[in-house]
């Protein structure tokens, strides 16, 4: 493979692993310069970090690096470990993806990784007073008994970087000045949609900077899971993104499957992918009623809730779920569709074609609600790309970067669809995606419903399911960005690591490039049209 | 022209013969003093019960507007009991005490606000001789009572000593102080038309038709304006920006509880009725009946209606217009806000009293 040469030259030390899927491993010293050489490639720059997943091998502690092409869409898996487990250091990439700036946090968090010159290596999810790093296998579970005092943020982060005579020291750096007006909004606060906490950082009405406090609902997903059975950990993917329920649990069904390598019937393919499509539905009309009642219209709120109960109406049906609604499963699905369920399809989308109108008639046209975005929150292709801000939020800053059209799944690849981009990148053209793709759904469900083929909802599978032994993923379109799903199996019924690409982490991280500068009222129309969901952020 | 009926539902003489019975009996200042007490009782029932009609008002339009049915449990149908009870409940409620905060100004703020409020409510036109305040220069000192309110928000949000107060007091603030201005203007406007600054002359003015059709299109423009101004004066959608909840959690009264919110609360919605009082009063021909010049018959009909019916009809009108405006439109940011009014509502009002007086003085208001 070309790319693999690519790298080969850079590190001719580094080696190609086939562990479920092709992992390049790479010493500590090489990793860095393979990462800028790749990132500043002329033909197809990796410039999308889809993710960043720590990890525990036992006697090293490293990372894997999931990396993208914007152009081209080819991929790249980078592996790199430290045998240090007392004081383990890895160079940071946040300068050369601006979305490692909170990941790398991230693993910091879980493993006790320090990355070298990451400007700001505070604990994310975690108090601070927090002892040990959980995710690590060694972690006593019995290190950390229930605080009830209050934790406090500090005002400064520190930073570990290297002497240019290759010694490490250390350094403080300030997160908020002592003179600045340091407003607190959340966690609990009726437009940060879940339990965000932003300390923001005003100059009369002006935002300075945003610093998300996040953990306030994590709940360690990724931890419990690693002592759960595969179909255990089905049940924790619909409690991340209630909103892209349906997709998540896809993901994760599709990523035991290829794993185990379970062939799906025809006829569950197409249920996932209605539902999915009805999912996305229900999550944009949502979208749309917060981002109205964040902007101060209450009217045009009760029009999306009224036209989302349908859809939980009909899912309710099939599934016995309206939020949550445990319907994936391995092999298949739970159960099969209700007899009514293509007929109440039909009349909704018919019904949601007639009412859109309404919906752009009280908002979309509205004087006061285009003046309050259109210019607001601009975001470029460059910076939604460095900062992983997949989704909607990406296609308004005219990132291509649809699942469902460059790495099709299910059967995206069989339907016609649009994939809605807009150029502006401002709150406005967030808005008009979301919009946009609600018809687009209907377009996709219209084209599916009628040819439901015949056959099994669900293919028998063993009653324990092992997964052979290496590295697993499997991303979907979720309703607010690409959700990816890591599973490292080590061959037992339950997986070593399952780490979940948390659509909303990235968005929330943004907030902070997309406030600066702009009005406090403004930061709520941001908040709104980024779209996060908190408890798949916190996970 | 035909004013029987005008004379007829007129209640100054009866006022006039209390008034008379009572010195009769006592001395004057005693006198004075009782019909002082009375009137005030008066007008805080009225302001009270106005507030819960109108919260019921509020509740039953926006739900009308948003597909919901709105209160219908508490108090048979309707739920025509679920002000009341609210109301019992925010009485009953702890007036809870910051540690941090100034206690006097923070306990002064609210009845600041609703002091405001109630001199300004007792300024309306009700009916024919049923003005309270009866002075030369009315509706000069409705515009300057008014402006007491401001204090008392200001107040509100800095003694509370939290941010979220302090910027939407400051926010109210700004954006009060600027829309008074076009008031101000507006109102200047309809003194020009009217040729007083008397509120029951300015009714009386009337009598041949409400000044928006005698003003035609400056009075029709003025009316808009005033309603805009208005509209941000009382704080509400989509001027409601000193207490977006979406930002500022509640803005200036978040630190309220009990019955000091109960006041903020009381004199958002009464000052509602009082922009709207004075919208009528100026524009709608306050408690004056519909008249077309020349139509006596037609007239004489018209006056068999009370004039309280009238104004309370008008007022409730404009509240609805008002409501329905508050229930369609998201909010406005702080800077448009006062782009608003700086480049396009000051200029505009300015203009329109400078055409206003133009017409007045080449005759061409009816």
């Amino acid at each position: 493979m070309e790319l693999i040469d690519k790298i080969l030259k850079i590190a001719p030390n580094a080696t190609v692993l086939d562990y479920g899927q092709r992992i390049v491993e790479l010493a500590p010293k090489d990793f860095r310069a393979v990462a800028e050489a790749l990132r500043s490639d002329k033909v197809a720059p990796m410039d999308y970090l889809r993710d960043i997943v720590g990890m525990d091998w036992g006697e090293t502690l490293g990372a894997l690096y999931y990396l993208e092409s914007s152009k081209d869409y080819s991929q790249v898996t980078l592996k790199t470990a430290t045998a240090d487990r007392e004081n383990p250091l890895l160079p940071t990439v946040c300068d050369l993806w601006k979305t490692a700036e909170i990941k790398e946090r991230e693993v910091y968090d879980f493993y006790g990784i320090r990355f070298l010159n990451h400007p700001d290596m505070r604990r994310l999810f975690l108090r601070e007073d927090w002892v040990g790093y959980p995710l690590r296998k060694d972690y006593d579970m019995n290190s950390n008994p229930l605080d009830l005092e209050s934790d406090v943020n500090a005002d400064t982060t520190e930073e570990v970087f290297l002497n240019p005579d290759g010694t490490v020291a250390e350094k403080e750096n300030t997160v908020f000045g002592k003179d600045e007006f340091v407003v607190n909004i959340g966690p609990q606060h009726p437009s940060t949609h879940g339990v965000l906490r932003m300390r923001t950082s005003l100059d009369g009405e002006m935002v300075r900077k945003v610093d998300p406090v996040l953990g306030y609902i994590h709940r360690g997903v990724e931890k419990m899971s690693e002592s759960l059975t595969y179909p255990q950990t089905l049940a924790m993917t619909d409690r991340l993104d209630y909103l892209s329920a349906h997709q998540s649990r896809h993901a994760l069904c599709m990523c035991i499957e290829k794993a185990a390598g379970i062939e799906i019937t025809e006829r569950a393919n197409y249920i996932r992918t209605i539902m999915d499509e009805l999912q996305r539905i229900d999550s944009h009309l949502l979208f749309y009623s917060c981002l109205v009642m964040d902007m101060g219209g209450l009217t045009p709120f009760f029009y999306g809730f009224r036209e989302r109960e349908m859809i939980l109406d009909i899912f309710e049906e099939t599934t016995g779920g309206r939020l949550i609604q445990n319907y994936n499963v391995i092999g298949g699905v739970q159960a099969d569709i209700h007899p009514t369920f293509q007929q109440k399809v039909k009349e909704f989308i018919k019904h949601l074609r007639a009412v859109i109108k309404d919906y752009h008639d009280i908002f979309t046209g509205n004087v006061i609600a285009t003046t309050r975005l259109k210019g607001v929150g601009v975001l470029t292709r460059d910076q939604v790309v460095s900062l992983g801000a997949t989704g909607g939020t990406g296609r308004a800053s005219g990132w291509a970067n649809d699942v469902r059209k460059h790495h099709p799944y299910a059967l995206y690849d069989k339907v016609d669809f649009k994939e809605v981009l807009y150029n502006e990148g401002d709150c406005f053209a967030r808005y008009m995606v979301r919009m946009d793709e609600i018809m687009e759904s209907c377009h996709i469900i219209e084209q599916l419903i009628d040819n439901i083929p015949e056959g099994d909802y669900k293919v028998k599978t063993k009653p324990i399911i092992k997964l052979p032994e290496g590295v697993y993923s499997a991303s979907v379109e979720a309703s607010r960005g690409e959700f990816c799903v890591f599973i490292e199996s080590h061959g037992d019924k339950s997986p070593y690591r399952l780490h979940y690409r948390s659509t909303g982490l990235p968005l929330v991280h943004t907030m902070d490039t997309a406030c600066r500068g702009q009005k406090f009222a403004d930061l709520i129309a941001i908040g709104a049209t980024l779209d996060f969901v908190l408890p798949d952020v916190d996970r | 022209m035909n004013q029987s009926f005008l004379d007829y539902y007129n209640i100054a003489p009866l006022l006039a013969t209390i008034h008379e019975a009572m010195c009769s009996v006592m001395p004057e200042w005693l006198a004075m003093t009782l019909e002082g007490i009375v009137v005030g009782v008066i007008i805080i029932v009225m302001y009270a019960l106005l507030a819960i009609v109108l919260i019921y008002m509020e509740r039953k339009v926006c739900a009308a507007f948003q597909c919901r049915i709105g209160p219908n449990r508490v108090g048979g149908k309707g739920g025509l009991l679920q002000v009341f009870a609210d109301v019992l409940k925010i009485l009953t409620k702890e007036i809870i005490k910051l540690k941090k905060a100034d206690r006097l100004l923070y306990n002064l703020a609210p009845y600041l606000v609703i002091l405001a409020s109630i001199i300004t409510f007792s300024c309306l036109p009700w009916h024919n001789g049923a003005q309270i305040l009866h002075m030369n220069i009315g509706i000069f000192f409705v515009l300057a009572a008014s402006s007491i309110g401001i204090l008392g928000i200001l107040l509100a949000g800095w003694s509370s000593n939290s941010k979220y107060t302090l910027i939407g007091a400051v926010r109210s603030g700004a954006m009060i102080i600027s829309y008074e201005l076009s008031i101000g203007i507006t109102v200047l406007t309809m003194v020009v038309m009217s040729g007083t600054m008397d509120i029951h002359g300015i009714v009386m003015s009337q009598e041949n038709g409400w000044n928006i059709f005698k003003g035609h299109i400056p009075a029709i423009a003025a009316f808009i304006v005033y309603l805009i101004a208005g509209n941000a004066e009382a704080n509400r959608g989509p001027f409601d920006l000193a207490e977006a909840e979406q930002e500022l959690t509640a803005g200036y009264h978040t630190e309220y509880s009990g019955m000091h919110f109960g006041f903020f609360y009381l004199a958002e919605y009464l000052n509602l009725f009082i922009t709207s009082g004075i919208a009528t009063t100026l524009f709608l021909g306050g408690w004056m009946p519909f008249h077309i010049a020349g139509l006596d018959g037609f007239n004489a009909v018209m006056d068999y209606i009370p004039g309280i019916v009238w104004f309370l009809g008008k007022t409730f009108f404009v509240v609805f217009l008002l409501m329905w405006i508050r229930w369609t439109f998201p909010r406005l940011r702080i800077d448009q806000v006062l782009t608003l009014e700086w480049k396009y509502l000051m200029p505009l009002s300015l203009v329109i009293l400078v055409v206003m007086t133009v017409c007045k003085i080449y005759g061409l208001v009816f």
